[in-house]
């Protein structure tokens, strides 16, 4: 019989520690099929960034070094600035680039490094257990807003993507969701679009994946993608916000 | 230069004084020879951008001064537990806090006892002329790729801004390891992981003990310092970098004067060369360590020399440069 369906080459064997219903595998399978697509396997380098994306390493099958919590940008154009030949990417979260590695992510952006970065947003620290982030909703419960956060306590969600969009540095900002088939195959073009744009030099490449963390957010697997559609999208609103036809040469 | 003649075309860092010099110099020269050299947001992005360009086995080097090398210790900690080699350069100025632009000896401990979080050291090396500065510089690179460690030169305001003559020759090549480790694509090979994250049950532990033992070699293998005088020596300064500069006008001074004074002069300050001083220590029994602190290297000092010997300390704190006469103010009142 002959197989249509199969594990990305650049995969590994073996299951994924997220929780139930958690999108970071959609995520990690959309790179993969990338990277396998245009195959850059044994030329990409990962960049683990602090939070459940950390464990990356146990999943690609590539190279692939850890960063600092919030600096994975900053060591993502280092490993670009020493070998321009190879393809790096890195996939942060929302307390890492949004919260603690912000500069760096806008400076990276600014600089129009050529790499590409996958922003999971969430709303929510995952991995220390569901703190409030830089994109927790207004009204959100976390466990450090437990009264729901109110902007005159704790300001107001970032939209990371728009900001990325403002700067002149930026190639390519999209942002995607996976909680549906129809928003997954949009996600999966702007995903493949980045690492296009990155193997042709056209600058820093920018795709936020709204992502659910169903065990954080206290809902199951179908009440969290339900979450994503109707209260993640209106303030975060889908699509491709900018997108460079040509590199910028001096 | 020094960097540029051991190889290293890659410089990230952010201005600050007094170390502007040294990115200044590598803005411009490093372009021609296709190297790169990056104007980072923040010491923090520059020790990071670092620590990628060195997980890619390129030599690599950044410089600031002290509160700038205080942003930069998280990264330090994980290149130390990620055995990445880069050589960091700290023309320290005075503290704490922002402290001032002065000559000081103020991070001494910062930068031997680790600085960030955990149990690690850092190759540490204190130049006290310009030729040190290049030759040590030349130095740490090969260290820091010999042990996969961190190496850091620790000079100060004056060493950083001064004027020398310099005989620029490039160090005999050491024989290093192959950087296998290197992240190049996993071409052929099974795939390199750069992490200092280690969850399972005992991985960290004999992680520690690995970094221990490398630590251990240092100490055997690498230990660097300088004597003047100490054979008939019944007194001996203790100074590093630019105090013991001065403090060899002392002694020169004290020589004038019939006192028996000689100078140890640590080059590595991590590995620290305690036998050295220890063997000193069982000859002579008077030591003065001379600092531009308020007393750091001294413990070191008390650590090393033989149970019976004396040490005495004199220390400035951040400010004027101490004149050799004050110093031999002080080899007088303990000259026995």
């Amino acid at each position: 019989m002959e197989l249509v369906f199969k594990r990305p080459e650049c995969l590994i064997d073996v299951p994924f520690h997220f929780c139930p219903g958690c999108h970071h595998g959609i995520a990690h399978r959309l790179v993969a099929e990338a990277i396998d697509h245009f195959k850059i396997r044994e030329k990409t380098i990962g960049v683990a960034s602090v939070g459940c994306s950390v464990f990356m390493y146990d999943y690609f099958n590539i190279d692939v070094v850890e960063a600092p919590h919030g600096r994975a940008s900053a060591v993502a154009s280092g490993v670009k600035r020493a070998r321009k030949d190879l393809i790096v990417f890195t996939i942060q979260g929302d307390g890492d680039l949004g919260a603690i590695g912000i500069a760096e992510g806008i400076h990276t952006a600014n600089r129009g490094e050529n790499i590409t970065l996958i922003f999971a947003n969430n709303g929510i620290y995952g991995m220390t257990g569901g703190q409030m982030a830089p994109t927790t909703l207004l009204g959100q419960k976390t466990t450090t807003s437990p009264y729901g956060r109110d902007f005159t306590y704790d300001g107001y969600p970032i939209r990371m993507a728009e900001m990325m969009a403002t700067l002149e540095g930026s190639a390519l900002v999209a942002r995607v969701a996976v909680n549906n088939a129809a928003n997954l195959m949009k996600a999966k073009k702007a995903v493949r679009k980045a690492f296009q744009m990155q193997t042709e030099e056209m600058g820093f490449s920018f795709v936020e994946i709204l992502m659910s963390c169903p065990t954080n957010w206290g809902l199951s697997s179908l009440e969290a993608n339900r979450r994503v559609e109707e209260e993640m999208i209106p303030y975060f609103p889908l699509g491709i916000l900018k997108e460079r036809k040509m590199a910028d040469y001096l | 230069m020094g960097a540029i003649d051991a190889g290293c075309l890659l410089f990230f860092g952010y201005p600050i004084t007094p170390q502007n010099e040294i990115p200044e110099y590598l803005s411009k020269h490093l372009p021609p020879l296709g190297g790169t050299f990056i104007q980072a947001e923040s010491e923090i992005a520059s020790i990071n951008l670092l620590l990628g360009a060195s997980a890619t086995g390129a030599r690599a080097m950044s410089s600031s001064s002290s509160p700038g090398i205080s942003l930069m210790q998280e990264g330090i900690s994980y290149m130390a537990g990620s055995e990445l080699p880069v050589v960091i350069v700290n023309i320290s100025r005075s503290g704490p806090g922002l402290g001032g632009i002065s000559a000081s000896q103020g991070d001494y401990f910062q930068a031997t006892r680790g600085g960030g979080h955990g149990d690690y050291r850092m190759i540490v090396l204190a130049p006290s002329t310009i030729q040190e500065m290049y030759d040590l510089t030349c130095l740490a690179f090969d260290l820091s790729d010999k042990y996969r460690n961190p190496a850091m030169i620790l000079g100060d305001a004056l060493i950083g801004q001064m004027k020398e003559p310099l005989i620029r020759q490039k160090p005999e090549k050491m024989d290093l390891p192959p950087k296998d480790w290197a992240l190049t694509g996993a071409r052929g090979r099974k795939p390199n992981r750069i992490k200092s994250l280690y969850l399972q049950e005992g991985e960290l532990t004999e992680h520690n003990w690995k970094l221990y033992q490398k630590y251990e070699r240092m100490k055997k293998e690498e230990v660097r310092f300088e004597t003047v005088n100490v054979e008939d020596a019944r007194f001996i300064i203790v100074a590093f970098g630019s105090m013991a500069r001065v403090s060899k006008s002392a002694m020169e001074l004290a020589r004038e004067e019939g006192m028996k004074v000689g100078l140890f002069r640590p080059i590595t300050l991590f590995p620290y060369p305690e036998k050295g001083l220890y063997d000193i220590s069982k000859q002579v029994k008077q030591f003065l360590t001379v600092e531009l602190n308020t007393g750091q290297m001294v413990e070191d000092v008390k650590l090393s020399v033989d149970r019976d010997a004396q040490v005495y300390f004199y220390g400035k704190p951040p400010g004027a440069l101490p004149p050799p006469e004050e110093i031999l103010e002080e080899i007088r009142k303990y000259y026995k």
